[in-house]
């Protein structure tokens, strides 16, 4: 698996300065030629939108359909790296606000980048800034230049503008970065979608023009434009028309109605190319990710499994299971009989239930287990798109979730139906 | 005899008292040993703090005991009862030896609620009071291959009276006899360790006759109780040590309860001391500190940069109080990883520290998940104190070995200069 960029290790022996320099211009010409990003189709479904692919990002390669947990601040929260890697992640998040407060691009530089912080060797994906900036920040005042707010930690004013947040991107020197895009809730309706549509088009264009590097560093659109065909349409046929290496569906997973959210996801899969990644925000409940596979999306990532496991939630096929609630105190099976996690390969659920009362480790467990469920459901869809028999998987998939047909959810049976995915 | 499988293979003897060998055949199939002057593997619930048996096993020599305590495990009696096959198996622990103890050393213990007849533990849910029956029906579900006899310590406290210690003796020599009576009726429990407890707050004559009380019983070892940091100074400490440990039996182990700071480790090793509980590094990981002492006394020329310019350096803390007696604040052992200094500092905790942290983490990167409130720090810290404290105590049973007990206190306390 070839490392682009910096990691060229190779000497150039040569005997005149000139050839010296011939040689090395040569190598910068050949390596820039080599994209940081490939998409490699292994296999469509030949019954939904789904595909599974080999995504080939600089620092490994990754399997698609895939779910990227959020380590937020450089951490997964209470995992080690070496779990992480051992649960087999191939990519995951770091969160530019947050990294960008604290500790602070030019330390992560000294660092060498977000990978070298954390130690990570895997890929990495950090979005743009803009999410948090409208969801954590109250008093937040969007402008042409950018998002302006008061810090949290010293009060002071600060402006993320395109160009702010792909500097910090590039000083994380992530793998993938996004756009900063102008974040509306997909509950907003009326003229400032259109708004934050448009700006959002001219903000794609104003990053692409500051990144430093475009030969290590991916940059994905997002696509925006709420729960409006037409305003998505728009966006779709713009966002485009830029030669970027991947593109994400933004916008949706706030609090829409699910039945706006998969009409808006499939509307855009439809209008994406083929041959790049879509990368799908949010998203990361079992049934929205098998669903939204089905429509055609590769890439997910949602703080909700990890942020779900610190409170004793652990998720399994059949939905979920507190583990701290009474009726698991005497439960002597593990969490799911048949996960290969290490969590439950060791530990019952009685004794993580009472570990819960005793010490922080029992949150650990279930985190492990939570990020192992998430990757193993999203190798088992892979492995049926491979094999052809997804539209099988999906079937086997619902019922196991559901205790019957009547509680499927209505947006899911529509959303599959459109896919030509009839569940009973 | 209960427990009369352990066996103490004594090496070396130094001035009667201080010694270094092995603690064999211990667990119940006998197949385990070890090494003292030693120390336990400390845990809640039988996990070692913020640790999965992932991360725990990234450590290269784990002692071979794993202490649980009877403050985390009582209020899951019911549980234990219902599950039958014991803590270990319930716990999902590796193959270890498992010692119960009653009080945990790093945990708040109210007061006053000691009556002739019983003590109280505190569990998540509040305070559960143990009868000798209770007690030993716990030892019956737990089954563990070693535990301290019930006993009534609450003498650590300034001031408790003549009266109260003397109460203390006599309650825990009845506690300990009704306990073996038990002990050698209940077939669970066969090839089980006991060890009597000597109390005796701070008064020699106490101590004395507890000691030498006892001793009299068909024990496998000794734990040394209301010996805590904070109730008493170490002279007196060590001073009383040594004169309980002379009417102990030699051949039979002392396990030291509620001392862990490394200078007082020393000392206790000196009057005795063969056993102490690993609370002290999860201490210092809950203050999101580092430890950072130094117990290499092995002449190495390269290293030779003297304490005094490691100090002008500002590479040492400023000193945390020798003498404070409050278990909760940061001692001169270990650095404050909070601290601004370390922001952008890449080095690794301590130099040379072959943990997980130093080997795959910097002091920047810790001090960024301190400051941001993030689990991982717990994680990293605990990988990191353990190991270097589990360190020290090889480098006190190598300091026994060669004679360099004076060099490594030196070297503890930061007052060697070459």
């Amino acid at each position: 698996m070839s490392t682009v960029g910096g990691n060229m290790a190779a000497p150039i022996t040569s005997e005149t300065d000139g050839n010296i320099k011939e040689n090395s211009m040569f190598l910068k010409k050949t390596l820039s030629a080599v994209p940081p990003l490939t998409l490699r189709i292994v296999a469509e479904c030949p019954v939904t939108k789904a595909r599974a692919c080999d995504l080939t990002l600089p620092h490994s390669s990754v399997s698609t359909p895939v779910f990227m947990p959020v380590g937020t601040q450089g951490t997964l929260k209470g995992i080690t790296a070496d779990q992480l890697e051992g649960l087999g992640c191939q990519i995951c998040l770091g969160n530019t606000y947050h990294l960008g407060m604290r500790p602070g691009p030019e330390l992560i530089e000294k660092a060498n980048g977000l990978h070298g912080f954390m130690n990570w060797r895997r890929n990495l994906l950090t979005d743009s800034g803009g999410f948090q900036m409208v969801s954590l920040v109250e008093l937040s005042e969007v402008t042409e230049e950018g998002v302006k707010f008061k810090s949290p930690y010293d009060g002071k004013e600060i402006l993320l503008s395109p160009e702010k947040s792909i500097s910090i991107q590039n000083s994380l020197g992530s793998d993938i970065m996004m756009q900063l895009d102008d974040v509306v809730s997909s509950t907003v309706k009326g003229p400032r979608v259109e708004e934050a549509m448009h700006r959002s088009i001219r903000w794609l264009d104003r990053c692409i023009a500051a990144n430093k590097h475009p030969d290590k560093q991916n940059l994905f659109a997002i696509i925006q434009g709420g729960l409006d065909a037409e305003l998505r349409k728009a966006c779709l046929d713009e966002m485009t028309k830029r030669d970027v290496p991947g593109f994400a569906i933004g916008g949706l997973s706030g609090g829409e109605e699910k039945d706006d959210f998969w009409r808006m996801v499939t509307l855009s899969t439809d209008h994406l190319p083929r041959e790049k990644p879509r990368y799908l925000m949010g998203v990361g409940y079992a049934v929205d990710l098998v669903v939204c596979v089905a429509l055609g999306c590769d890439m997910f990532d949602c703080v909700f499994p990890t942020r779900t496991a610190r409170f004793g939630s652990a998720l399994v096929p059949w939905g979920s299971l507190q583990v701290k609630q009474k009726q698991y105190a005497k439960d002597f099976q593990p969490i799911d009989p048949d996960c290969q996690c290490p969590t439950c390969k060791r530990h019952s659920r009685a004794y993580l239930h009472a570990l819960f009362k005793s010490d922080t480790a029992a949150m650990h467990h279930i985190t492990i287990h939570n990020i192992a469920y998430q990757l193993t459901l999203m190798r088992s869809v892979r492995q049926s798109i491979v094999e052809g028999r997804f539209p099988e998987f999906i079937r086997t998939f619902m019922k196991r979730m559901f205790p019957s047909p009547d509680q499927y959810p209505g947006w899911a049976v529509e959303a599959l139906a459109s896919v030509n995915v009839t569940l009973e | 005899m209960a427990g009369s499988r352990m066996k103490l293979e004594l090496s070396k003897v130094v001035q009667g008292r201080c010694r270094l060998g092995q603690l064999k055949e211990i667990g119940r199939m006998g197949q385990h040993s070890l090494d003292i002057p030693g120390c336990l593997l400390y845990t809640h619930l039988g996990t070692v703090p913020h640790l999965t048996q992932d991360t725990l096993h990234t450590l290269s020599s784990l002692p071979t005991v794993t202490q649980v305590t009877l403050s985390n495990i009582a209020e899951h009696q019911e549980v234990l009862d219902e599950f039958k096959g014991g803590f270990k198996t319930f716990a999902g622990l590796h193959d270890t030896v498992l010692y119960c103890s009653l009080h945990d050393s790093a945990a708040h213990r109210p007061t006053g609620h000691t009556t002739n007849k019983t003590v109280s533990v505190w569990g998540s849910g509040g305070r559960i009071e143990l009868t000798v029956a209770k007690f030993m029906a716990l030892q019956r579900m737990v089954q563990p291959d070693w535990y301290q006899a019930m006993a009534d310590g609450e003498t650590w406290q300034t001031g408790t009276s003549r009266k109260r210690v003397r109460k203390s003796v006599d309650r825990s020599l009845a506690h300990l006899d009704e306990c073996l009576l038990v002990h050698q009726k209940s077939q669970e429990l066969d090839g089980v360790s006991v060890f009597g407890v000597v109390e005796g707050g701070d008064i020699l004559e106490e101590r004395l006759c507890s000691a030498r009380e006892t001793a009299k019983r068909p024990v496998a070892g000794f734990c040394l109780d209301g010996f805590q940091t904070g109730a008493m100074d170490q002279a007196l400490r060590s001073q009383l040590i040594a004169a309980v440990t002379e009417e102990l039996p030699e051949d039979k182990p002392r396990l030291l309860q509620g001392v862990g700071r490394p200078d007082e480790v020393l000392a206790c090793v000196e009057a005795g001391v063969d056993l102490f509980e690993g609370f002290f590094p999860f201490q210092a990981t809950e203050r999101g500190c580092a430890l950072c002492f130094r117990f290499d006394v092995t002449p190495d020329p390269e290293s030779a940069v003297s304490d005094e310019e490691r100090h002008a350096a500002g590479e040492m803390q400023p000193n945390g109080d020798l003498h404070c007696d409050d278990q909760t604040h940061m001692t001169r052992f270990e650095m404050d990883l909070k601290d601004k200094r370390h922001q952008d500092d890449f080095r690794p905790l301590v130099e040379g520290c072959g943990c997980y942290c130093c080997r795959n983490h910097q002091r920047a990167y810790v001090h960024h998940l301190l400051v941001t409130n993030e689990l991982l720090a717990g994680v990293l810290l605990m990988m990191h104190n353990t190991s270097h404290y589990h360190s020290f105590f090889r480098a006190v049973r190598e300091a026994l070995a060669n004679d360099k007990m004076d060099l490594l206190r030196r070297r503890v306390l930061g007052t060697l200069t070459e």
